[in-house]
């Protein structure tokens, strides 16, 4: 397939000269095997990149005061089966069981209820948002103003609890929440007796 | 002609510079989305595998790493590694089998190995080979990061399982591998 093209070069009974050979190569196959190799490695290679979320939990065995949860700020939620969740508010101080309700992943679910009870930090930080884009402060300074925004004492804390029935992707969805409502101070906690029998009461 | 053909082959150069294989792992995991866009680092990375049914698969970069993790483990476990066995195993990328089984798991020949279904690393608290592995690598480099790679459909007992371990082993900052979504507009 590959021949050299040849020119038949120099005439018959001349003298006998060096064949001339034309440089003329065909290089169709060079080709297919080149375009050959651009189909392996575009099927091969892993265009999108994981990307990552990265997350920070509490020492264990180093639980101070300053680390116990305002009752008046407190959100727990119970992720549950069938991407559904149970919530209350408050920690059920004074004997009283605090009322649970249950709300679902959708954008009218448990995102309307982040962002109506965060609203004053969402407030803070889109205007430092703005500031932002205007360019009148740094990309540095947002992220520490940001910081210092989502971290107040009074903004809203929410523990992250699941029953035995619930997936990953219901973690993965509800830190995701976090993030786009920019709840700055939530903890993945383990559920306690007492409210395993409290959502027991509560139909999903 | 001359011009396909260079095209051609710049974008073979650029596929070939730019690729980077999949890593054989043992299970299909299917990441759940999010909307973070921070990228996974590309070295120092110890990847918990969790699959669908709950299984735990452990996966580490660098050769010699993996080398003196296996020695570790079998000095822990009154078990002995044959210097081919080792070899094997500093090629392998992910696995999940307890280390009892990690012998018979080294002879196998590599589709043999794919297509065994591995039963995970033991994650029970009196058995809990993965805190000790998670620990021997970090003995050999202290830097390695943690990054969780959960299908879906994990269930969420068996992934908090993994986080307690992580965390009694001080291990409170890890990452969790997701793919992206966009995010939401108000």
């Amino acid at each position: 397939m590959a021949e050299i093209a040849s020119d038949g070069g120099g005439k018959k009974g001349g003298k006998s000269r060096s064949k001339k050979m034309s440089t003329k190569i065909d290089f169709t196959p060079m080709v297919d095997l080149g375009f050959l190799l651009i189909t392996f490695f575009m099927l091969t290679t892993t265009l999108s990149k994981p990307k990552t979320m990265e997350i920070n939990m509490p020492e264990k065995d180093n639980i101070t005061d300053s680390t116990k949860v305002k009752a008046s700020t407190a959100l727990t939620l119970i992720l549950s089966e069938n991407d559904k969740m149970y919530y209350y508010f408050g920690i059920g101080e004074n004997g009283q069981p605090p009322e649970v309700k249950t709300t679902n992943f959708s954008s009218k679910g448990i995102r309307k209820i982040l962002l109506e009870r965060n609203e004053p930090q969402i407030k803070k930080i889109n205007a430092l948002r703005a500031k932002l884009n205007a360019r009148q402060i740094t990309v540095e300074e947002f992220k520490k103003e940001a910081g210092i925004v989502k971290s107040d004492k009074n903004a809203l804390m929410v523990l992250i609890k699941s029953d035995d029935k619930a997936k990953y992707k219901n973690l993965i969805d509800i830190l995701d929440e976090m993030q786009i409502t920019s709840v700055g101070k939530y903890a993945i906690v383990d559920i306690t007796p007492p409210e395993l029998e409290m959502i027991a009461s509560v139909p999903l | 002609m001359t011009a396909m053909t260079d095209v051609a082959f710049l974008l073979l150069t650029f596929f070939m510079l730019t690729t980077k294989f999949k890593p054989d792992e043992p299970v299909q995991v299917d990441t759940p989305s999010s909307i973070s866009d921070k990228l996974l680092p590309e070295t120092d990375i110890i990847q918990i595998l969790v699959d669908g049914d709950g299984r735990v698969f452990f996966g580490i970069d660098g050769q010699p790493t993996r080398a003196s993790m296996l020695d570790k483990m079998a000095k822990r476990h009154n078990l002995t590694f044959t210097e081919q066995e080792r070899a094997k195993f500093s090629l392998l990328s992910t696995f999940g089998v307890p280390v009892s089984n990690m012998k018979q798991l080294l002879s196998l020949s590599g589709d043999e190995r794919n297509a065994l279904k591995q039963p995970g690393v033991p994650i029970d608290s009196l058995n809990n080979e993965l805190g000790e592995w998670v620990l021997y690598a970090r003995q050999s480099n202290p830097k390695f990061r943690i990054a969780i790679k959960g299908d879906r459909d994990a269930s969420f007992p068996v992934v908090k399982r993994v986080f307690d371990i992580l965390q009694e082993r001080q291990i409170n900052k890890f990452n969790f591998i997701t793919s992206l979504e966009a995010a939401p507009q108000d």
